[in-house]
């Protein structure tokens, strides 16, 4: 079986001075029809810019780079031509972002909102549409739909806006779904209720999905796979079971010693000192060196993807020496 | 946080518009100052019958108005008179403006609100009436009072930019730090909070000049701003508006020299913003 | 609502404190409103005395202010030196020339200068908004009487193309049908209008520009692109209508300077409104006249604001509060 979303080496620059950064440098992975793969790592490790990547929303000057490659079920999406790709957004692929209040726009009534992206991918009457926003606001569970599609987002509380947002991602009908942090801007309790009506619409709907988070504790049951990311590139992949009960990578290890557990090995519980280098400072050789406690003889040399185990990559000497 | 006023000049030279403004208001500051001696006498009315509304030639570049003086040394004397007026009135704008500003500010509570309040109330008068209803009442209003008049009514919104600088700053660390070693206030307000606002008070100057030039020019042009025969671009234009058809270039020169001094000002102003106020672009 | 009642509070204390500068700053200028009346004509003392007791400068300020204001109050500025009637009626006269002309001039300022400006933002960094950019900064550079001279010297007289002056043809019949008179007074309007919206529209282009930059930087933008809503829409609707907002505010900003051209415009194009009867009342030193328009132009200056700031929490609806 073919996977839904395959990407291949992508690579994203941006001007900087005479030449060209790589803030996502050489990412692959795919995600089959229906699951969900989490892509974790710390802000500024380019994860959202791969997000971006894959609609092709990059602002300028920033750009992604020939050779990369990210192909939707058998359509190479890089090489589509605008009007093919608006086709693709929002209808197939549809994203949901960190912040609900800044991405509804805030002079429109949220019916508006919902009602717009059906018209935008499919022949449908205003009635026929607003009876679909009212179903959609159901099914995302905001009470009293019929009111709601005339308010405005500012009149909503956080989690019922990235509810909302939720519901115009959904109006598309997308096979594919991608999260960017979406509960990062919300409060503790409703961030759970937010996740689990993810979980929930991806089953129901049969919908892939790609969450983006910094936080490995919110992966735990509801990604079938995850992908760590650091300074532009994969670090480690691995179905979820096996990297949480197998963190290889001496980078994961320390995410999951900055992750309160209840239960699991318990391992340092040092979060990992220092933050994410900046692209332009990236280090020749093992990108995560400066900061790893392993001085690894071969670690001037940047690691490739290794096996560690069985469908468990990850970009480390330390998978060589057998372990 | 807004740039130190050197800085931003510097940046704004850096750019296109404001080093073609600064370099075109230097032309212009240098013929005002140094054309006029190698010109004929602006007010010298050589030949009234014969030689009056001629056309631009190579004697008279601008041709000569109705009463047959020389078009070009009365626009390059009135430039003199506009830049002048200008710098007076914009350096007295600015300095009542930084005063009240100051003061509103770093005093704060009822002296804000009385002060503010009242700059809200002299704000709904146009400045141009206020002008208006000075001039009309002045007996001969001579041209240090003119441009002392169009200062002090030009101050208003430079005190508001002002004291909202200073509420910025007034709970900054180097403040605090000078109260607590009981400088007094005088000295804070002007050794402390005062340098501090160069950078949006230039911002200001600079575009107050081009609407001084503009508002003296306008008060000429309806005979209530310079008087002559005293060359001003406003007055000039309202010389030649009864002879527009017959001779046009005795308005149209000193109008041109009004878009280009304003013009160049604006230009240098406009950059100089950009410069200071990096969200600009 | 409360807000709005603080607002209207705040208006009206700006309204009275700005007429009672009005007055006090006619009283600052050495000499009384009569003192010039001399210059023209040969006034004997005695003369002097009854015009000054007609005019009430024989009492004491305190009481010339009592009256001044009560008759604000009333609408009441008293009699015009140049014209010997009430100023009220003078002004009413003028006033529908005036709101005639301003409106149409802030109909195309506010129509075409956010339109340009926001036409300029999409462009940023091309030719063409450097061009455009270029031309509204001179416009703004030039003096409203000298590009209406030369426009009405250049259309009007060389090449016959519209009236120059006035807002009626006076050749006109007095029974022509009302579309003749409308259309008349329309080509009347043309120049004037013109003039005035070209050197005002460039502030407006400035802050629409600005405040579209802004706007398309915004994360609803994105969020829109990733819908697969289409360009278009995603600039002139989502990003256009947000970054359309500041700028009804900036009405209270405009007016003044409308008020202000249109002194100037008006006395070049000899059209009837409040600014050419300022312009007149300056030259013949009318000092009730020129009272009566500044109090009027004041209270329409905060007015104008108080508008503004009502559209604004009227149109935005993060402003509007239920």
């Amino acid at each position: 079986m073919t996977a839904l979303l395959d990407v291949r080496d992508l690579r994203v620059s941006f001007p900087d001075g005479a030449g060209r950064i790589h803030p996502v440098d050489g990412v692959s992975f795919t995600i089959e029809r229906g699951k969900t793969l989490a892509l974790v790592g710390e802000s500024g490790c380019g994860k959202s810019l791969t997000s971006l990547a894959l609609l092709r929303l990059i602002p300028p000057p920033g750009r992604i780079d020939d050779g990369s490659s990210v192909t939707l079920d058998g359509t190479d999406l890089l090489s589509l031509k605008p009007d093919a790709l608006r086709a693709v957004r929002g209808r197939r692929i549809a994203m949901i972002f960190q912040d609900p209040m800044t991405s509804l726009n805030p002079v429109f009534r949220i019916g508006d909102q919902i009602t717009e992206v059906m018209h935008a991918h499919f022949k449908m009457s205003k009635q026929d549409a607003r009876e679909q926003a009212v179903l959609l606001l159901q099914e995302v569970g905001i009470p009293d739909p019929d009111e709601r599609l005339r308010a405005y987002p500012h009149q909503l509380s956080g989690g019922m806006r990235q509810r909302v947002m939720i519901a115009i991602a959904l109006a598309g009908q997308p096979e594919l779904l991608i999260a960017d942090e979406p509960t990062t801007a919300l409060d503790v309790t409703v961030q759970a209720q937010i996740l689990e009506l993810l979980d929930h619409l991806r089953r129901t709907r049969d919908m892939a999905m790609l969450l983006i988070t910094h936080d490995l504790g919110i992966v735990a049951g509801r990604a079938d796979h995850v992908a760590v990311m650091y300074a532009g590139q994969l670090i480690e992949t691995a179905p979820t079971r096996e990297l949480f009960d197998r963190p290889s990578h001496p980078y994961t290890q320390g995410l999951f010693a900055s992750v309160p557990r209840l239960s699991g090995p318990v391992g340092r519980l040092m979060p990992i000192a220092g933050t994410v280098p900046p692209p332009n400072a990236w280090p020749a050789g093992c990108r995560f060196r400066p900061r790893c406690p392993i001085k690894h003889p071969k670690s001037e040399t940047m690691p490739p993807m290794l096996r560690a185990g069985p469908e468990h990559e990850m970009r480390c000497w330390l998978a060589e020496d057998g372990k | 946080m807004r740039l130190p006023a050197g800085t931003a000049i510097r940046r704004a030279l850096a750019t296109p518009r404001g080093r073609a403004g600064i370099m075109a208001l230097g032309a212009i500051v240098v013929f005002g100052i140094f054309a006029p001696f190698a010109l004929p006498d602006p007010f010298a009315q050589p030949d009234i019958v014969s030689g009056a509304m001629q056309a631009p030639s190579a004697v008279h570049p601008f041709g000569t108005d109705q009463l047959s003086r020389d078009v070009l040394s009365r626009v390059a004397t009135g430039a003199r008179v506009s830049l002048a007026v200008a710098a007076v009135a914009v350096a007295l704008s600015m300095t009542l403006g930084a005063l009240v500003g100051l003061v509103a500010g770093y005093f704060g509570g009822a002296v804000d609100a009385v002060l503010m309040r009242l700059v809200d109330g002299a704000m709904a008068v146009p400045r141009l009436f206020v002008l208006l209803l000075l001039v009309a009442a002045w007996e001969r209003m001579p041209l240090t009072a003119l441009m002392l008049v169009i200062g002090a009514t030009g101050w208003l919104g430079t005190s508001r930019l002002v004291r909202a600088e200073v509420l910025r700053l007034k709970d900054a660390d180097f403040v605090r730090g000078a109260e607590a070693l009981g400088a007094r206030s005088g000295r804070i307000m002007f050794r402390h909070l005062l340098p501090n606002t160069m950078g949006p008070l230039l911002v200001a100057a600079t575009l107050g000049v081009g609407d001084v030039i503009l508002l003296e020019a306008g008060l000429s042009f309806l005979g209530m701003g310079v008087r002559p025969p005293t060359p001003s671009w406003g007055g000039m234009i309202l010389d030649g508006k009864d002879v527009l058809t017959a001779a046009p270039w005795v308005s149209i020169f000193p109008g041109l020299a009004i878009i280009a001094t304003v013009l160049a000002v604006n230009l240098f102003g406009d950059a100089l913003r950009a410069a200071s106020d990096p969200r600009e672009t | 609502m409360r807000w709005l009642a603080g607002r209207v509070g705040q208006a009206l204390v700006t309204a009275v404190l700005a007429v009672v500068l009005a007055f006090f700053l006619m009283r600052a200028a050495p000499g009384d409103p009569l003192s010039r009346l001399g210059d023209e004509h040969p006034i004997t003392p005695q003369q002097m005395q009854v015009l000054r007791a007609r005019y009430g400068l024989d009492q004491p300020i305190s009481s010339q202010f009592r009256a001044f204001v009560a008759g604000a109050i009333r609408g009441d500025f008293g009699t015009s030196i140049q014209y010997g009637r009430p100023v009220s009626g003078l002004i009413l006269q003028r006033l529908p020339a005036s709101l005639l002309l301003g409106g149409t001039v802030l109909l195309i300022t506010f129509v075409l200068g956010s339109w340009l400006g926001a036409a300029q933002a999409l462009r940023s960094g091309s030719a063409s908004e450097q061009a455009i950019g270029a031309l509204s900064l001179a416009a703004y550079a030039t003096p409203s009487f000298w590009l209406g001279l030369v426009l009405a010297w250049l259309v009007g007289i060389e090449w016959r193309l519209l009236p120059a002056a006035g807002m009626h043809d006076p050749l006109l019949a007095a029974d022509a049908a009302w579309t003749t008179r409308a259309l008349d007074i329309l080509r009347h309007l043309v120049l004037p209008a013109v003039t005035l919206a070209a050197v005002n529209i460039g502030a407006t282009m400035r802050h629409e520009r600005s405040a579209m930059l802004q706007a398309l930087r915004e994360p609803y933008v994105q969020s829109a692109r990733a819908r697969g809503l289409a360009e278009r829409r995603i600039r002139w609707r989502h990003a256009f209508r947000n970054a359309l907002f500041p700028v009804v505010t900036l009405f209270g900003l405009w007016l003044p300077l409308v008020v202000a051209g249109s002194v100037f415009v008006e006395k070049v194009f000899a059209w009837p409104g409040l600014g050419a009867l300022a312009a007149d009342a300056v030259s013949a030193r009318d000092y009730p006249l020129l009272m009566g328009v500044t109090v009027l132009v004041s209270l329409m200056v905060v007015g104008g604001a108080l508008l503004a700031d009502a559209a604004y929490a009227l149109l935005d609806p993060r402003v509007r509060r239920a």
